[in-house]
Parts: C-alpha cells; structure tokens; sequence
C-alpha cells in the first residue's frame, strides 16, 4: 500500500510545486517508486516544474472519467525510472474532481507505487480538499511571513477535520512543517520570522527549512527539480528533508546566517 | 437543608433526605397563542435533534405570552409536548387565570421568585447557589447550580475552528490561533496562549469568566460585552489574566 502525501499550504505562491517536484525525485532516486500528481485542474504547472510539458497526452481528469487508463496518462520521468508524473488537465476545472474517482486512481497507484506526492493547488476550496482528502502525510508548505503562517494553521485546521482519516476516525495524518524561502541574515536583523516564531504559531514537526535560492527559478526555467541542483543550498536542504521524511535525523543547514570571513568580504564572493 | 425523617418512635433508620438540587433544562417560552403553529415548528426542531427532546423535562414559560393572544389551550400544548416526548411539568410567568389552567392540567407553578431579572453581579453571587427548591431554572444560569458537563481541550484549536462547549465551562490546554473561536456557556480556562476569540456566558450568563495564562486575544467577551485586542493595554497582555463583567463592564485584571 502506498503512503499518500499531500504537499499542500492554504497560501498561493509559497513553493508547493517546487517541494512535490523536489519531494518525489528524492525519494524516487533513493529507490522508491513514486507517482507525483497535480491536483491543480485549469492551472496545472507540476509538468512544467518536472520538464515533461511537452509529452501530456493525458491527464488526472482523463482518468477519473475514463477516458484514457492511468498508463496512457502517466508520463515517465527521464532522469528516475522510479519516478512518474500525472498531470493535471488544463482545459477542464475543478468540478471535474469528484471524491469517488480521485480515490479509485489512488487506490490503482496504490497497487504499483510506494509513495503518491499529491500537488494541492492554493485556497482551501474543491481543489485543494480533493488533493489533501485521502492523505497519509502531509508536508505543510510555509514562508516565514505572517500571511502564509495564518493562511497554514488553517489549512492544519481543515486537516485535522475534513481528511479521511478525520471522518473515519482513525490515526490522524502525520503533519510537517518545511519552512521556504527562509532568509537566515534577514530573520537576525529580525525583519523576518525565525523557525522558532514560526514554530510558537503552528507547533509541527519541522521536517526542513529551505533557503531563499535563485536556484529555484533556474531550476524551474530548466524543468529540472531543484534538488537535483547538487550545488546549490535549496538543492542540498531539500536533500536532507527528504532524509528527515524517511526517518533520518539530520541537523538542520542553512538556519543560520554564514559569518563571512575578513577574506571574502575583502575579495568579495 | 437536611431533614432526616424518623418515625415518632425515633429508633428507625432515614429513609430519605431532603435536599435542594439545581438542574438546568430547557423551557418552552410560548409565543403566540396558534396551537397548530406550535405543533408545527416544534416539529421541525424536534426532528433536527429527536434526542434532545425524548424524556426532557420542560417548563412551559409564559412570561412573554402577548395580552391578546387569548388563553393558553394547555390541553393540546401538554398533549403535543408529551406527543414529541417531552415531560412538561412546570409553568412560570403565566398570570393567575393561566395558572389556575395550568394546576387543572398539574403542572406545578414555579412562581415569580423563579423569573431572572437583571440584578448587579454583587448581589447575584450573594444568592445561594441552587438554594431552596430550585427544580429549573429554566437554563438561564448555567453558571449557577450544578455545572454537570465540561469540555476539554487538548490539541491546539486551529485558525478557522469553533470549539463551543454548550451548558458547561471549556478548559483548553494547548494554545487557540489566531482566527479561532472558543466559545461557552459558562467559563473559559486557557492554559495555553490564546490568541484566537474567547466568548464566555454565550447565552447571557454574566457569571461566567475567562481565565488564561497568556492573553494574546483577538477579542473577549463575556455575555456579549466584548472588547477587542486594540483596547486590551499592552501590560496585560501575555501574563495569566481573568476577564469578568462588573456591572455591564468588561474588565480585565492580572491574576
């Protein structure tokens, strides 16, 4: 049975694609067969984060309406042959999404997949309740900025009561925090909100902190997950999230600001 | 109060006490004097929660009943009450001829002594507490008496979330969000930082408190007098604090 993760935020903008794109080929480069699908109907964007626009034939709609079967949808990534992409449709909407045929594809991927990353669209309408209702796990994405760590506690409120598992009773889903877009020498001139102001707020295990990178836009206008960017520190952190999620204990990098040395600052760099 | 019976001999053990109990229930304040309209739209409440209204003891309230409305029909009234399986048993504010009607069906007549009227806090605390035969008092303090039921919180009430503890008190141990309610009929203890709404006496009871450890609220509120986060000075806020009315006043004060 595969785990159900949803990559979801309440607030639009804040790193959702990026995190499923860099979630599912970590975790498929370390062995695990995994399906990242976009719930995002009318706005799809997971294909071109993944680099696979160009080869969609079908997608997530055309399989809840039998149209098509899910191996004419799924699209293979050609960096990870563990690694698969559902895209959403760009040309229906939401209503499109109906309880009984999101839990009929999941419960297929299921057979063939150990981990299914769900991309939840922004809001906490049809579309995003659609990608979080028949989660295991969900990663909580959230900029250290008031708006976004408001606009999370709710979705964590609709989480604790409108999943599945909330419904049916049963163990609740597993919730993480991964702060992005984390600014180590702005939160020390305070401007910005720390892990632990954060933390205060939202209470959740953090499962990463990822910092501000210009990586993350060269990723995305190459369509190639930023993770797979070895040198870059939004690359590497998210390396060490997917470590953490599989159990890892790793410490986290790039909370604190880099002390330059006399040297680099007088030789620049 | 206690009088333990004995039998003129005196050698017997008691075989009852007399106590005084408070009890809060439910009272049927009549409106209007169209039995069929009743029928009706009771029926309609009573299907929204038939469990509610199986075997609950009411009292019929007239005290609001209009002059012109006519006589109350207590015959249908008590038969279509007992039909929704209520167990009316009381009448309080009807007038000398409504009681009078009331004892042919015997229903009890609670007496004036029983109508809450709005007395300053000072005064209603001196009131024993469910003193003297207080067999319902309608729900209307249910600070007062016994309260029977209390709610408790323990994972942390998120933005969005409503959390209301009908007829009780609400205890919260974990934190309360920013764009979360909590809501009681009686008082509030929140032990962890409160940052949401906090409503206490929802349904008039201006007994009621708020206690917290950390005050960080949005608004406050006892009885409906409320006060928002501007108006709370900043000295007050993040320490453990209470907020109770005084006289119609909101005031809150360190503990």
């Amino acid at each position: 049975m595969a785990r159900i993760i949803v990559i979801t935020s309440g607030k639009g903008g804040v790193g959702k694609t990026t995190t499923a794109a860099a979630l599912a080929m970590g975790l498929a480069q370390r062995g695990s067969r995994t399906a990242v699908i976009d719930f995002d109907v009318g706005l799809r964007n997971l294909d071109l984060i993944m680099g696979c626009e160009r080869r969609v034939v079908y997608d997530f709609v055309n399989v809840i309406n039998h149209e098509a079967n899910l191996n004419q949808a799924l699209i293979r990534d050609k960096r990870c042959d563990n690694l698969y992409v559902l895209p959403a449709s760009q040309t229906r909407d939401k209503d499109a999404l109906t309880k009984e045929g999101v839990g009929r594809v999941l419960d297929e991927l299921s057979q063939g997949f150990d981990f299914i990353v769900c991309d939840s669209p922004a809001g906490i309408e049809h579309g995003a309740t659609m990608a979080m209702y028949y989660a295991d796990d969900a990663v909580v994405v959230t900029n250290p900025e008031v708006s976004s760590v408001r606009d999370s506690d709710r979705m964590l409120g609709i989480l604790a009561s409108k999943s599945r598992r909330a419904e049916a009773n049963e163990e609740p889903i597993r919730e993480f925090l991964l702060l992005t877009r984390y600014d180590a020498a702005r939160v020390d001139n305070g401007e910005m909100l720390s892990v632990k102001d954060v933390q205060d707020i939202l209470s959740l295990n953090l499962l990463g902190v990822i910092p501000e990178s210009k990586a993350v836009l060269n990723a995305s206008n190459a369509g190639v997950p930023v993770i797979l960017d070895r040198e870059s520190d939004a690359g590497l952190a998210y390396g060490d999230a997917v470590g953490r999620y599989l159990g890892e204990d790793l410490p986290h990098r790039f909370v604190n600001a880099e002390k330059k040395g006399f040297f680099s600052r007088l030789f620049g760099g | 109060m206690a009088v333990n019976s004995r039998s003129s001999g005196g050698e017997a053990s008691p075989a009852f006490e007399l106590k005084a109990a408070g009890f809060t229930l439910p009272i049927i304040r009549l409106l209007d004097g169209n039995m069929e309209a009743v029928a009706e739209q009771l029926g309609v409440k009573v299907e929204q929660a038939p469990d509610f209204f199986r075997n609950t003891p009411v009292v019929i309230d007239l005290t609001v009943y209009p002059d012109g409305a006519g006589e109350v029909e207590f015959p249908s009234l008590v038969g279509l009450l007992r039909g929704y399986g209520m167990i009316p048993f009381g009448v309080r504010g009807g007038t000398k001829a409504q009681n009078v009607a009331a004892e042919g069906m015997e229903l009890a007549i609670l007496g004036d002594a029983f109508i809450r009227s709005p007395k300053p806090a000072g005064a209603a605390a001196n009131q024993p507490v469910g003193g003297g035969a207080d067999p319902g008092a309608g729900g209307q303090d249910p600070g007062h008496g016994s309260t029977i039921n209390g709610t408790l919180v323990t994972r942390p009430v998120r933005s969005g979330q409503r959390v209301y503890a009908a007829g009780g008190d609400l205890s919260v141990i974990a934190s309360v969000s920013s764009g979360a309610e909590v809501m009681a009929d009686g008082n509030i203890h929140c032990y962890g930082p409160l940052r949401g709404r906090a409503l206490a006496g929802a349904r008039g009871n201006t007994e009621a408190r708020i206690f917290c450890s950390d005050l960080q609220a949005e608004l406050v509120s006892v009885a409906g007098h409320y006060r928002v986060s501007e108006n709370i000075p900043a000295d007050l806020r993040g320490v453990p604090v209470q907020v109770y009315l005084d006289q119609k006043i909101l005031r809150i004060e360190k503990i």
